[in-house]
C-alpha cells in the first residue's frame, strides 16, 4: 500500500502573528516557519502504518514556493521515502491545491492520501474534502484513530457531539486531528539520511491547471482589542463585581 | 437568486446552530430556502418551516441519509445548486466536513467560517486562529459560505409557515459506511453554547483537582472547559478543550482558572463577553484579555469563590 501525505509550510504556531501596517497581510519576513501541526500527525500516522508492515511506501508532497521544500525534507527525516515539491508562487486557494494534488494522485496512484484537518494560517479546512470530491473517493475528516483493515480503514472522527466511526474503502482520503498520535522528532542520523532521499520538483505550469484565485483578500486587520480590565483584590470583590457590575451571575 | 441554507439536525430536531446559520443566510439575501436531508426527519422539517426567515423548505429523504454522510449529501445539494446564488451552513464539524465537497463539485472557491456579512459577495473571516481578520470578496458566481455560528444570533424559531417541498434523493455512495456515533451525554450545558464556561489549565495540577472546577460549574450551571495543556497532561478528556485546536466558545462569562493564556487558547475564548482570570502568576498573558483578574493561588481562591457564591441569594442560570 502506498500513502501520499500532503504537508504545508506555515508560520510556526508559537509565533505571535503581526498584521502588516498597509493591511495587505501578516508579517512573514524573518518569522519562524514550520510544518502545519496536524500535517505532522498525518506523516506520523503514515510512518506508523508502514512500521506495522501495512504500507510499503510513503510519498510526502508540498505545494508552494522554494522554501516549502523544508517541510518535505522534514517528512523524509521522520520516515517518508520520497518527496514531491510542486513549485508555485503566491497564495493558492484550497481548490487550486486540491486540483494540483489530484494530478499528482493520478500520476503516483497512492491508495491513501493523508493530510492535516486544517492549516493554521488560512484556517480554511477545505483541501482534503475538496480532493476527495474531485477524486470521488471516500473521506474521513478530523481523524483521531485509524485502524487499517484488508481493503478499508476504520476511522474514528472527532465531531462536535462526540465521536463518530466510519469505515471507508481504499482508495480514500483522511484528514488528521492533533489527537491522532504524538508526532516523533527526527533523529540526527535520520536527518542526514533524509538529505539523500529524492525530491521530485514539478512546476505547477506543467500540470495544466487553472489556479487563478477566485477570492480576493481586500484587507487584513488586527482583531478589535479588548478593553483593558482590572485586577481585583480578593474573591469577595470578584464575586461582587460579577454580580453587580457585569451582572453575569 | 435565493440563498440555500443547509439544515443540521438529528432526524428529529434541528441542531441549534441551524438558527444561527439562518440568520447569516438572511443577511446575504432575504429569500432564504432551506434544504433538510435525512431519514424520517419530518418533525425537523416542520420545525425548519416555522423559522420566519425561511421562505421555502426542501426535504430530501432516503435511508442512506440517516447518518449525514457528506459523500451522500454533497451530490443531492449540488443538484439543487443551479437555482441559488449562495449555499450556506455552519462552520461546525458538520459543515466543515460537507461544504468543501459541495464547493469542489461546483468548481467554486469556498469562503470558510465567516463572522460578518459585509455584502452578498464580501465577508469578514478570522485567520491565524483569530489573530487577524481578513475581508474577502469572492468572484465565483456560485458562493459556498460557512458561518461561525457564535458570531450570529439565532433567528426566531416560530411564527413562520414555509411550504415544504420534497426533493429528489441521489444515489448512495457505497464506499463509505457509517458504523457508530458516540454522543457525550451530560446534564451540563454543551460547551459550545453554554452561557457560562469554567475552564481549568495546567495550574490545576491533577485530574482530581478538577473537582474544584466541577463544583463551581455546578453552582453556576456552567459548562466545563480546559486548556490544551490540561488535556495533554491527561487531567480531563479532550472534548472539553477550548482553543484553536478545540472549541471556540463565546459565553457571557468565561472563567479561566490556572490557565496561562497561550495564543492557541486565547483564540478559542477571547470573544467571550466577560472574562475572569484566576492565576498566581501576575504576568500571565491571560490577564491581558481578562475583564477581572485575580492574582491568587487557585487552591485558596476556589474554595473562597464557592463560599462567596453560596452567600448569594440568587444566581442567574
Amino acid at each position: 500500500m502506498k500513502i501520499l501525505v500532503a504537508v504545508k509550510r506555515v508560520i510556526d504556531y508559537n509565533v505571535q502573528i503581526r498584521v502588516k501596517e498597509d493591511g495587505s497581510g501578516v508579517v512573514t519576513d524573518n518569522v519562524k516557519m514550520s510544518t502545519n501541526p496536524p500535517d505532522d500527525n498525518a506523516i506520523e500516522e503514515a510512518v506508523k502504518i508502514k512500521e506495522a508492515g501495512k504500507a510499503t511506501e510513503i510519498v510526502a508532497i508540498t505545494v508552494g514556493e522554494e522554501k516549502a521544500q523544508e517541510t518535505v525534507r522534514k517528512a523524509l527525516a521522520v520516515g517518508a521515502d520520497k518527496g514531491i515539491h510542486v513549485k508555485t508562487e503566491g497564495v493558492l486557494e484550497p481548490l487550486a491545491i486540491s486540483k494540483i494534488i489530484q494530478k499528482i494522485v493520478e500520476k503516483e496512484k497512492p491508495d491513501l492520501v493523508f493530510m492535516g484537518k486544517q492549516a493554521i494560517d488560512d484556517d480554511c479546512n477545505q483541501t482534503g474534502q475538496m480532493l476527495s470530491a474531485l477524486l470521488n473517493w471516500p473521506q474521513a475528516t478530523f481523524a483521531s484513530n485509524i485502524e487499517v483493515k484488508d481493503n478499508s480503514l476504520e476511522v474514528t472522527r472527532e465531531i462536535d457531539e462526540g465521536l463518530e466511526t466510519v469505515e471507508i474503502n481504499i482508495p480514500a482520503i483522511v484528514t488528521c486531528d492533533l489527537r491522532l498520535n504524538e508526532p516523533r522528532y527526527a533523529s540526527l542520523p535520520n536527518i542526514m539520511k533524509a538529505k539523500k532521499k529524492p525530491i521530485e520538483e514539478i512546476n505547477v505550469s506543467d500540470l495544466g491547471i487553472d489556479i487563478t484565485p477566485r477570492v480576493q483578500q481586500l484587507k487584513v486587520e488586527e482583531p478589535p482589542k479588548r478593553k483593558a480590565g482590572i485586577k481585583v483584590a480578593n474573591v469577595a470583590e470578584l464575586v461582587q463585581k460579577l454580580k453587580n457590575e457585569a451582572k453575569v451571575i | 437568486m435565493a440563498v440555500l441554507l443547509i439544515a443540521e439536525h438529528n432526524n428529529k430536531e434541528l441542531r441549534p446552530f441551524t438558527l444561527n446559520a439562518a440568520t447569516a443566510a438572511s443577511q446575504i439575501d432575504k429569500e432564504v430556502h432551506a434544504v433538510i436531508i435525512g431519514q424520517n426527519s419530518e418533525s425537523a422539517a416542520k420545525k425548519l418551516s416555522e423559522l420566519p426567515v425561511v421562505k421555502k423548505v426542501i426535504s430530501i429523504e432516503a435511508p442512506h441519509y440517516e447518518n449525514f454522510t457528506a459523500e451522500n449529501f454533497a451530490p443531492a445539494i449540488v443538484k439543487l445548486a443551479e437555482n441559488y446564488s449562495h449555499i450556506v451552513c455552519s462552520a461546525n464539524t458538520f459543515g466543515k466536513n460537507l461544504m468543501p465537497r459541495i464547493a469542489a463539485h461546483l468548481d467554486t472557491s469556498q469562503v470558510s467560517d465567516i463572522i460578518k456579512v459585509i455584502s452578498p459577495d464580501t465577508f469578514l473571516r478570522p485567520i491565524y486562529a483569530g489573530n487577524a481578520f481578513a475581508t474577502v470578496k469572492t468572484n465565483d458566481a456560485k458562493k459556498c459560505v460557512t458561518i461561525r455560528p457564535t458570531s450570529f444570533e439565532p433567528c426566531e424559531s416560530s411564527g413562520g409557515n414555509a411550504t415544504i417541498e420534497n426533493g429528489e434523493a441521489g444515489e448512495e455512495f457505497s464506499n463509505t459506511k457509517f458504523i457508530k456515533r458516540e454522543e457525550i451525554k451530560s446534564d451540563r450545558p454543551e460547551l459550545g453554547t453554554a452561557r457560562i464556561v469554567v475552564s481549568g489549565g495546567r495550574g490545576m495540577q491533577s485530574g482530581d483537582n478538577f473537582k474544584l472546577i466541577t463544583e463551581v460549574a455546578d453552582k453556576l450551571g456552567a459548562a466545563i472547559g480546559a486548556s490544551r495543556a490540561a488535556v495533554d497532561a491527561g487531567y480531563i478528556s479532550n472534548d472539553h478543550q477550548v482553543g484553536q485546536t478545540g472549541k471556540v466558545v463565546v459565553p457571557d462569562l468565561y472563567i479561566a482558572i490556572g490557565i496561562s493564556g497561550a495564543i492557541q487558547h486565547l483564540a478559542g475564548m477571547k470573544e467571550s463577553k466577560v472574562i475572569v482570570a484566576i492565576n498566581k502568576d501576575g504576568e500571565a498573558p491571560i490577564f491581558s484579555v481578562a475583564d477581572y483578574g485575580l492574582e491568587a493561588d487557585l487552591f485558596e481562591a476556589l474554595p473562597q469563590f464557592m463560599e462567596e457564591l453560596n452567600k448569594l441569594n440568587t444566581i442567574q442560570k
